[in-house]
């Protein structure tokens, strides 16, 4: 008994985590009606961003006894990823949006040398890579996209992916690929309740999962800004032509997402101090399968996702087999789709034809 | 204009193209080209890294004398990511496009299994610095080792952990996807049994994983009095964190996968009380270790680990067999390999065995306060 609480304290450890992420994934979704696959990739961008911010000689000298220090590099990390998260929606989606011949062939242009790299890793493989890329998307662009030319949901997520893979070859290249060990900015105490064992930091993990899953509540449905953003969500013309910026408000919804991605970044690697470039792309996947869990779009659904997710893990470890791990998820998610595609949060939507 | 600047881009990729292509195809024949490949990046880089400056040193050494064969040593490295089908592919590489005599790598027995098979196909000999599942050199007769092998290195930790520290009731934690770690958990497993010791319990996690509360929990309800990690540093230190955290004191144990300056980095306070099985341990008084140590020291800034070493020694086993076979013929150079008897390594007296094996005592080490310390030496 007293070995299942623990593990059900390790499940909701685990899946505050997820659901950290799942938070910025949802709402980005909630707005745009865009799987942002590189959510994870920004992730990973918070937790390095904290690592060097944290490793700035004063404050480092400071860390674990004064709590400024570690809210500076929380929130420092938090204000520059959103930096990022404005650039990649100025310089990838928002041309994305239009679809022009230019943009699509860039973008796959990137997702070509992105190719190359991983294939052949010299000079010439990324630039054989990048010109089959553009040329492939030069006549996607010619045969698919202009006889439509309009907002293309196709085209954003090839986008989407491409920065994913752009964020992460990227990280290898500036940040080094071998692991790095994340500082200790809040130190850990541990809570003992009889033989069970609860530590600050996941304590931490779990109420600012919370917190932030109640503060992005108040933005989305209770400010001007959440009311622009629902209006953004249901119908971006019409919120047009009301007088609303949508380029700001999704400008704005991607600063917000890639905040939270960082706080996560952060908080997870207080857990789990070790980062590297591709952190991302396993957490990123679960943490997309927390919100279609909970009903993509929900925000309270990505928490209620996210813990589900993390104690189906740890059940399936410490009571079944440590290969199935990273299975699990993905068994969820095959079965959501097919028993409840909308999610547990979710309402259902008619789609217009 | 338009006409010319595109036909400029052109002439552009094409010479990257050609050069890229093209390289080392004619080789000089003042010198001798040997490969060498291992994780350079990933989350194994400090076996890589320690293994190529343990090359290196020996590299520069035999070069200042006047090189091999009066000809001078040029070694091509290859990163394999620490990926099992990158090794193979590089190795490919090494053998078919730079025509490399010989081959050095690598660390992690997986990756040396995955690349031995291309080595022996092309009669290529590869000696492996410091892969220690016994499987490596079953792959044919030009995959040789320096370093002992997991039979051995399992039975020093079954015996420490029974005689030095006497605990009986022994978990195991292993990483399932893992050649040296599978095969090292096993063999402390029927040791331990031998030795009158029970495994009261048996997990596993892969590589990559950050978070081991689960199996760790399930490990405590058994209340083992030690538990046996046979991974790499960077899981071994997330897993000692977690274990103190959980509460749990009981000593950790180890094998030579845990050696690296990266292992207290990450492991930190939690890893007091640990102790791990080495190939050599930098406080031996010998002046050959404290020559290397000295010197590595000099031109690195850092304390050589034993992957380090045992770079150091595999590449001066090739060359000792370059010269004894006075030939840089692969064929030639595998024969005089063969025949290494009672080399004078930094990490002992190397003898390869009629299995290709380096028959050497083992040392076990302790951490304290992020420092190794020597605890004794087992001798097989």
């Amino acid at each position: 008994m007293e070995t299942f609480l623990q593990q059900v304290i390790n499940g909701i450890s685990q899946g505050s985590a997820y659901a950290l992420i799942a938070l910025g994934y949802t709402m980005v979704y909630g707005v745009l009606r865009l799987i942002n696959f590189a959510h994870g990739d920004v992730y990973m961008f918070g937790a390095f961003m904290g690592y060097y911010l944290a490793n700035i000689p004063w404050i480092e000298s400071r860390l674990g006894t004064s709590a400024a220090s570690a809210v500076f590099v929380m929130l420092g990390a938090m204000i520059l990823s959103a930096g990022l998260g404005i650039l990649i929606e100025q310089f990838a989606y928002r041309p994305g949006r239009s679809a022009t011949r230019f943009t699509l062939a860039f973008w796959f242009g990137v997702l070509g040398a992105g190719g190359g790299q991983l294939v052949g890793q010299t000079f010439a493989s990324v630039v054989l890579g990048a010109v089959v890329g553009i040329a492939v998307g030069a006549v996607l662009e010619w045969l698919g996209i202009r006889p439509v030319r309009q907002e293309s949901r196709l085209a954003l997520l090839i986008i989407a992916i491409g920065v994913s893979l752009f964020l992460e070859n990227g990280g290898q290249q500036a940040f080094g690929a071998d692991p790095k060990f994340f500082p200790q900015i809040i130190p850990t105490t541990s809570l003992n309740i009889g033989p069970l064992n609860l530590d600050s930091q996941r304590v931490i993990v779990l109420l600012v999962s919370l917190a932030l899953m109640v503060v992005l509540t108040v933005i989305v449905q209770y400010t001007k800004t959440g009311k622009a953003m629902r209006a953004v969500s249901f119908n971006l013309d019409a919120a047009k032509l009301m007088g609303i910026n949508t380029d700001r408000i999704i400008a704005f919804t991607f600063a917000l997402g890639s905040a939270l991605a960082a706080a996560g970044g952060i908080l997870v690697s207080l857990l789990y101090p070790r980062i590297d470039p591709l952190m991302g792309v396993m957490p990123g996947l679960k943490a997309f399968v927390a919100a279609v869990l909970g009903g993509i779009g929900s925000i309270p659904g990505a928490m209620i996702g996210g813990l589900i997710i993390g104690m189906a893990e740890v059940m399936a470890v410490g009571y079944g087999q440590s290969t199935y791990r990273d299975a699990i998820a993905f068994v969820i998610l095959v079965l959501i789709l097919l028993l409840r595609p909308a999610g547990i949060m979710g309402k259902g939507m008619i789609e217009k034809v | 204009m338009r006409r010319r600047s595109s036909l400029a881009v052109l002439c552009l990729l094409t010479a990257a193209l050609v050069s890229c292509a093209g390289n080392t195809s004619d080789q000089a024949s003042n010198e001798i080209v040997i490969g060498e490949f291992g994780s350079l990046t990933g989350t194994t880089a400090t076996f890589g890294i320690s293994t190529k400056n343990g090359i290196d040193m020996a590299i520069e050494e035999v070069n200042k004398a006047g090189g091999l064969l009066g000809k001078q040593v040029r070694v091509i490295v290859e990163d394999d990511q620490g990926r099992p089908e990158e090794a193979q592919t590089v190795v490919t590489k090494l053998i078919t496009s730079d025509q490399v005599v010989a081959i050095l790598g690598e660390v992690a027995s997986s990756r040396t299994l995955a690349a031995a098979p291309v080595a022996q196909q092309s009669m290529i000999p590869m000696i492996s610095p410091s892969s220690t599942n016994p499987r490596v050199t079953e792959v044919g007769d030009y995959i040789f080792r320096v370093c002992f092998i997991d039979p051995f290195q399992g039975f020093v930790m079954a015996k420490f952990a029974s005689s030095t520290l006497k605990v009986l009731n022994v978990a195991i934690l292993r990483d399932i996807k893992n050649d040296y770690s599978v095969g090292l958990a096993d063999v402390f497993a029927d040791n331990m049994k031998k030795m009158g010791g029970t495994i009261v319990s048996d997990e596993s996690y892969s590589e990559g994983d950050t978070d081991f509360s689960a199996q760790l929990t399930s490990i405590r309800a058994r209340n083992p009095q030690a538990i046996f990690i046979p991974g790499y540093y960077t899981e071994v230190g997330l897993i000692a964190r977690q274990a103190r955290r959980l509460g749990m004191t009981m000593p950790l144990l180890g094998g030579d996968g845990w050696d690296s300056p990266r292992l207290t980095d990450i492991g930190g306070e939690a890893l007091n009380d640990t102790y791990f099985s080495n190939h050599y341990s930098v406080d031996d008084p010998s002046p050959a270790i404290q020559n290397f140590v000295s010197q590595y020291r000099t031109k690195y800034g850092e304390t050589p680990d034993a992957l380090a070493a045992l770079g150091f020694d595999s590449a001066n086993i090739l060359f000792d067999a370059i010269r004894r076979a006075n030939s840089a013929e692969s064929v030639k150079i595998r024969d005089a390999i063969a025949q290494t008897v009672d080399y004078p390594g930094v990490t002992g007296k190397i003898t390869l065995d009629a299995n290709r094996n380096a028959v050497k005592p083992a040392v076990v080490l302790r951490v304290r306060d992020s420092k190794l310390e020597y605890v004794e030496t087992i001798t097989p």
